[in-house]
C-alpha cells in the first residue's frame, strides 16, 4: 500500500482576492513506501507548496492527502501528530537551530513528542551517529559549528522524530561538493538503514539522478510525471523545454544517438555510462 | 599596465576576537597571484579553504597581515585611498537579499554614486545605463521584494557596475538561486566581461560556471595549487578530487575511461568535445 | 498569515495629492492636525471635515479604506465617546439614573471628540496612502536637515529607516518559513499550556535574531563595499523639487487654517 496518497490535490493561494493563484492542480499521485523519490521542477512549480501538503502544514482548497491509507484531514487536532510521522526539513535548516546545545537541539522534536527522557537520550544519540554527529559534539553550541555540521545537526532534529516519511527541501543548497556527496551519502544511508520513504527536492539533475529511486516531476502546478529515474530521463527532451537541466552525461548521450550511435537505455550517471561504453567497444571487439 | 591585480606573497591571520593570546589562525599562507586586465578567472575551493578571504583583500574591506595587494595601481593597503580602490574594484556576495538597502530597485542602484557625491543627472545616466545593461530597467521603480533571486542578484550586479570598475569579484553569486536565476546571472557576467572588458573573478562551487572561463585558480587550505586553463586544471581529476572539488561529468567520464584502459585525450571538459571523441573512438574502431 | 500586514499602506497613484512634494505634504498634515485642535466650535471642526473630504476626494483613494484605517481603534474611540458622555457634565440635564447623568455638555464634548479622532485618523492615513515611504522618509530627511548642524544624527536616522522598510517584508518572510520549520518539528505555536508556548516563541525568535544579526553584518560590508561613508557629502538621484501645486495646495491649507481661527474669535 502506498504511504502516501493524493486525490485531486489543489491548493490556491488568496482564494477570492485579486492575487488568487492555484499552486497546485488536482495531483493524484502515490508514493510507495521505502523509496528514495526525488522531487523536481522549476521555482513557481508548485513543488514546495506539494512537500508542504504531505505533513498537514498546507490545508488543501480541495482534495485529499491520505498518510498511510488514513486521510490525515480526517480529524483536525490530529493534525500534529502527522508532523511526527512526516518529518519535513525546510531549505536552508541550519538557520531554525536555536537552543543552546546540540543535544538540545535535536531533542526539540522528540520533546515536542512526549517521549520519556530516556527515549528521547537514545534517539538523540542514535540520530546523532546516523548522520555522523559525534557524541563529543553534544553539548556544544551549535552555532559554533561549520555550515555542513549545522546542517546536518538540523536534518537530524527531524530524523530523531522517526517520521517514516522524511521529506529534505534542497538539502545541499549553498554547500560545497565535498559537503554535499557527505550530507546525500548520510541520507541515503540512514533512508537504506530505517527503511523509510525518503522525498529530496533538488535542482541538481546530477544528484537526483545518482541517488533517487523514482522521479517526481512539477510543471506549471500539475504533476508532470511520476516514474524510475529511467523513465524520466527518457523524457528528457520535454523536461528540457520545461527550463529544467538533464545531467550533463545524458545530454553527451543524447547528442551521440542523434549522431546514430545508440548505446541503449537512458544514461544519467558517469559510471553507467562508463560501463555502456566499455560494453559497446567490447561488442565492437576493439578491447 | 597590463595586470589589474598583482598579488605578492600574501598572507592573512584571523585574530582571535575573545583571547588575545590564543594563536591567531592562518587563512592566507602566501599568496602569489597576477590577473590580466579583461581576464575572466574562477577561483575554485571547498569552503574554508580561503577563496573569499582572498576575495576580501581584493577592495580593502580586509588587509593583509604580510605581503602586497595592488588593485588597479592602487595599493590595497592604503587607506587613503580607500573609495578609490572599492570604485574599482567591486563586490557581489552571495545573499542577494542581504547586499541591496532600498527598497526601490533605481534607489538601491544608486546608493554607491550618491555615496561618491556624483551629481543628480549623472547618476540617473549612469543608473539607467547600469540597470539596461543587467537587463532590468523594466523593474526600476519596483521592490525588491518583488523580485526573483536571480533579478535581485542583477540588481545588485547594476549598484556595482553603476561605479564603472574595472574589476568585479563576485563571491559565490549563484549559489543560492535557482538554475535559471543561475543562468541569467552567469550571462550577465559574461557579458560584461565580453562586452565591456570588465575583468571578472568568479568565486564558485559550480564546475560547470567555471569550465567556462578563460583561467581557473583552485585553492586548498589557504594556497594556490592549480592555476591554468579549465582544461589543464579539470585534467587534474584525482587532485581535484582530493581536495574535495568536482569535475564536469564529461571529464569524469573521460577519466574513468582512461582508468579502464581506452586511450583519449583527458583534456575534455565541454560536452561537445565528450560527444566528438566518444563518436571517434566508437566509430573508427567499431567500422 | 504575516504576508497580509502591511504596514504603512501605500496605494500608488498619480492624483494630484499623489503628486505632491512630500515635504509639502508633510507640512500641510501637520498644519491639519492644529487645524482640528484649535477648532473647537461646530463650525470649524465642519470646516475641518471639508478639507478631509475634499483632500480624499483629490486623491482618488476608495473611502472604504478609510473606514478600514478606522475600525481597528473602533472600541477604543467608542469607550471614549462612553466615558465622556456618562461624566462629562454642563449644560441641560437629559436624562439622571443613579450616578449617570447625561447631559447636553456630555453629548456635545463626545461627539466632538469622536469627530476629531475619526477627522485625525482620516487625515494622516491619506499621507501614508499617497506618500511612499521611501519618499516620506525623504521628506523627514530633509525637513529635519537643518537640525544637523545641532549634531542630531538627520542622516542615520534616514539610512535608519530606509534599511528598516526594505527589511520589513524580508523579515516577515523569514518569519513565516521560521514558523513553518518549527511547527515541523511539533511546536506548537497557537496551543497548548503557556509555558510551552513561551518556550515556542523562543524557537523563534532565537533564529530570528540570529539572522537578523547575520543580515545586519553582511549588509554593513556590503555598504562598504559601495563606499558608503556617512551623510558626508552625499548626493541624491532623487531630487525633491516643488512646484506651483505646491505652494497653491500650501495657501489653501492656510487659507482653511485662518478660517477656523477667525470661526473661532467670532464665536
Amino acid at each position: 500500500m502506498a504511504i502516501l496518497k493524493t486525490e485531486d490535490l489543489t491548493y490556491t493561494y488568496s482564494q477570492g482576492t485579486p492575487f488568487e493563484k492555484t499552486a497546485i492542480n488536482k495531483v493524484n499521485l502515490e508514493i510507495e513506501e521505502g523509496e528514495l523519490v526525488g522531487v523536481m521542477g522549476h521555482t513557481g512549480s508548485g513543488k514546495s507548496t506539494l512537500i508542504q501538503h504531505f505533513n498537514g502544514l498546507l490545508e488543501p482548497t480541495s482534495g485529499k492527502v491520505y498518510l498511510d491509507g488514513e486521510d490525515i484531514w480526517a480529524d483536525k487536532k490530529k493534525i500534529r501528530d502527522v508532523r511526527f510521522k512526516v518529518g519535513l526539513v525546510f531549505q536552508y535548516p541550519e538557520y531554525q537551530i536555536f537552543e543552546d546545545t546540540v543535544y538540545k537541539d535535536i531533542a526539540f522534536g522528540p520533546k515536542n513528542m512526549g517521549l520519556s527522557d530516556d527515549e528521547i537520550k537514545s534517539r538523540v544519540y542514535e540520530t546523532a551517529e546516523n548522520i555522523g554527529i559525534s557524541p563529543e559534539y553534544m553539548e556544544r553550541s551549535p552555532f559554533e559549528l561549520s555550515g555542513g555540521q549545522k546542517r546536518r545537526v538540523a536534518i537530524a532534529g527531524v530524523m530523531a522524530m522517526k517520521p517514516k516519511v522524511l521529506i529534505l527541501d534542497e538539502p545541499t543548497a549553498g554547500l560545497d561538493p565535498k559537503g554535499r556527496d557527505k550530507i546525500l551519502g548520510l541520507i541515503k544511508s540512514y533512508q537504506q538503514k530505517t527503511n523509510s520513504t525518503v522525498l529530496i527536492v533538488s535542482h541538481s539533475m546530477e544528484d537526483i539522478a545518482e541517488y533517487a529511486d523514482k522521479i517526481l516531476v512539477m510543471n506549471k502546478a500539475e504533476l508532470f510525471c511520476y516514474d524510475t529515474a529511467v523513465n524520466v530521463f527518457g523524457l528528457s527532451n520535454e523536461i528540457e523545454q520545461m527550463g529544467l537541466d538533464v545531467p550533463q552525461i545524458t545530454r553527451v548521450f543524447n547528442k551521440l544517438k542523434e549522431r546514430g550511435i545508440d548505446l541503449g537505455k537512458e544514461v544519467f550517471t558517469v559510471n553507467y555510462a562508463k560501463d555502456l561504453v566499455l560494453k559497446a567497444l567490447k561488442e565492437r571487439g576493439l578491447s | 599596465m597590463n595586470n589589474i591585480i598583482e598579488i605578492e606573497n600574501l598572507h592573512f591571520s584571523y585574530k582571535n576576537d575573545y583571547d588575545e593570546n590564543a594563536p591567531a589562525k592562518e587563512v592566507l599562507k602566501g599568496i602569489d597571484l597576477k590577473i590580466k586586465k579583461g581576464e575572466f578567472v574562477a577561483v575554485l575551493g571547498h569552503n574554508g579553504c580561503g577563496k573569499s578571504t582572498l576575495a576580501k583583500h581584493l577592495n580593502g574591506i580586509l588587509t593583509a597581515t604580510s605581503g602586497k595587494v595592488i588593485v588597479a595601481g592602487i595599493d590595497a593597503a592604503d587607506e587613503e585611498k580607500l573609495f578609490e580602490l572599492r570604485q574599482h574594484a567591486g563586490m557581489v556576495f552571495q545573499n542577494p537579499d542581504n547586499q541591496i538597502v532600498s527598497s526601490i530597485v533605481e534607489e538601491d542602484v544608486a546608493f554607491a554614486l550618491e555615496n561618491l557625491g556624483v551629481a543628480p543627472d549623472e547618476i540617473r545616466r549612469r543608473v539607467d545605463e547600469a540597470l539596461k545593461e543587467v537587463r532590468m530597467y523594466d523593474y526600476r521603480t519596483h521592490s525588491p521584494s518583488q523580485l526573483s533571486g536571480g533579478q535581485k542578484q542583477r540588481v545588485a550586479i547594476a549598484g556595482i557596475i553603476a561605479m564603472r570598475p574595472d574589476c568585479i569579484i563576485l563571491d559565490e553569486p549563484t549559489a543560492m538561486l535557482d538554475p535559471q536565476g543561475r543562468k541569467e546571472v552567469m550571462k550577465t557576467i559574461r557579458r560584461l566581461n565580453r562586452e565591456h572588458g570588465i575583468t571578472i573573478i568568479l568565486i564558485t562551487h559550480y564546475m560547470d560556471e567555471a569550465s567556462r572561463c578563460d583561467r581557473v585558480i583552485v585553492m586548498d587550505k589557504g594556497k594556490v595549487v592549480l592555476d591554468d586553463t579549465p582544461k589543464e586544471v579539470f585534467s587534474h581529476v584525482e587532485l581535484l578530487k582530493n581536495i574535495g572539488l568536482d569535475v564536469p561529468q564529461t571529464t569524469e567520464l573521460v577519466y574513468l575511461l582512461k582508468q579502464s584502459g581506452i586511450e583519449l585525450d583527458g583534456h575534455i571538459i565541454s560536452e561537445d568535445e565528450c560527444v566528438d571523441a566518444l563518436a571517434e573512438l566508437l566509430k573508427n574502431k567499431g567500422a | 498569515m504575516l504576508k497580509d500586514i502591511t504596514i504603512g499602506q501605500f496605494f500608488p497613484g498619480t492624483s494630484l495629492i499623489h503628486r505632491l512634494d512630500p515635504r509639502f505634504k508633510l507640512i500641510i498634515t501637520l498644519i491639519f492636525l492644529i487645524m482640528l485642535f484649535v477648532g473647537d466650535s461646530p463650525i470649524g471642526l465642519v470646516i475641518g471635515a471639508v478639507f478631509t473630504f475634499l483632500s480624499i476626494a483629490l486623491s482618488k483613494i476608495k473611502p472604504k479604506l478609510f473606514f478600514k484605517s478606522i475600525k481597528p481603534i473602533l472600541p477604543f474611540l467608542i469607550i471614549t465617546a462612553l466615558l465622556n458622555l456618562f461624566f462629562i457634565t454642563g449644560g441641560d440635564v437629559l436624562f439622571k439614573w443613579r450616578f449617570i447623568t447625561i447631559t447636553t455638555g456630555g453629548i456635545k464634548t463626545s461627539v466632538f471628540m469622536i469627530a476629531r479622532i475619526i477627522l485625525l485618523i482620516s487625515g494622516s492615513s491619506l499621507l501614508t496612502y499617497t506618500t511612499s515611504p521611501i519618499a516620506l522618509t525623504d521628506a523627514i530627511e530633509r525637513l529635519l536637515s537643518p537640525l544637523k548642524k545641532l549634531k542630531f544624527p538627520v542622516h542615520e536616522l534616514a539610512m535608519m529607516m530606509t534599511i528598516a522598510l526594505r527589511f520589513i517584508p524580508t523579515l516577515i518572510e523569514e518569519t513565516d518559513k521560521i514558523i513553518s520549520a518549527q511547527k515541523a518539528r511539533g511546536a506548537e505555536i497557537s496551543t497548548g499550556s503557556l509555558a510551552a508556548r513561551a518556550r515556542n516563541i523562543v524557537s523563534i525568535l532565537v533564529p530570528l535574531f540570529i539572522s537578523s544579526f547575520r543580515r545586519a553584518e553582511e549588509l554593513a560590508t556590503a555598504m562598504e563595499c559601495r563606499c558608503y561613508n556617512g551623510g558626508e557629502g552625499r548626493t541624491r538621484l532623487r531630487q525633491l523639487k516643488s512646484s506651483m501645486c505646491d505652494y497653491i495646495a500650501l495657501a489653501v491649507t492656510l487659507l482653511f487654517l485662518a478660517a477656523v481661527i477667525i470661526v473661532n474669535i467670532i464665536f
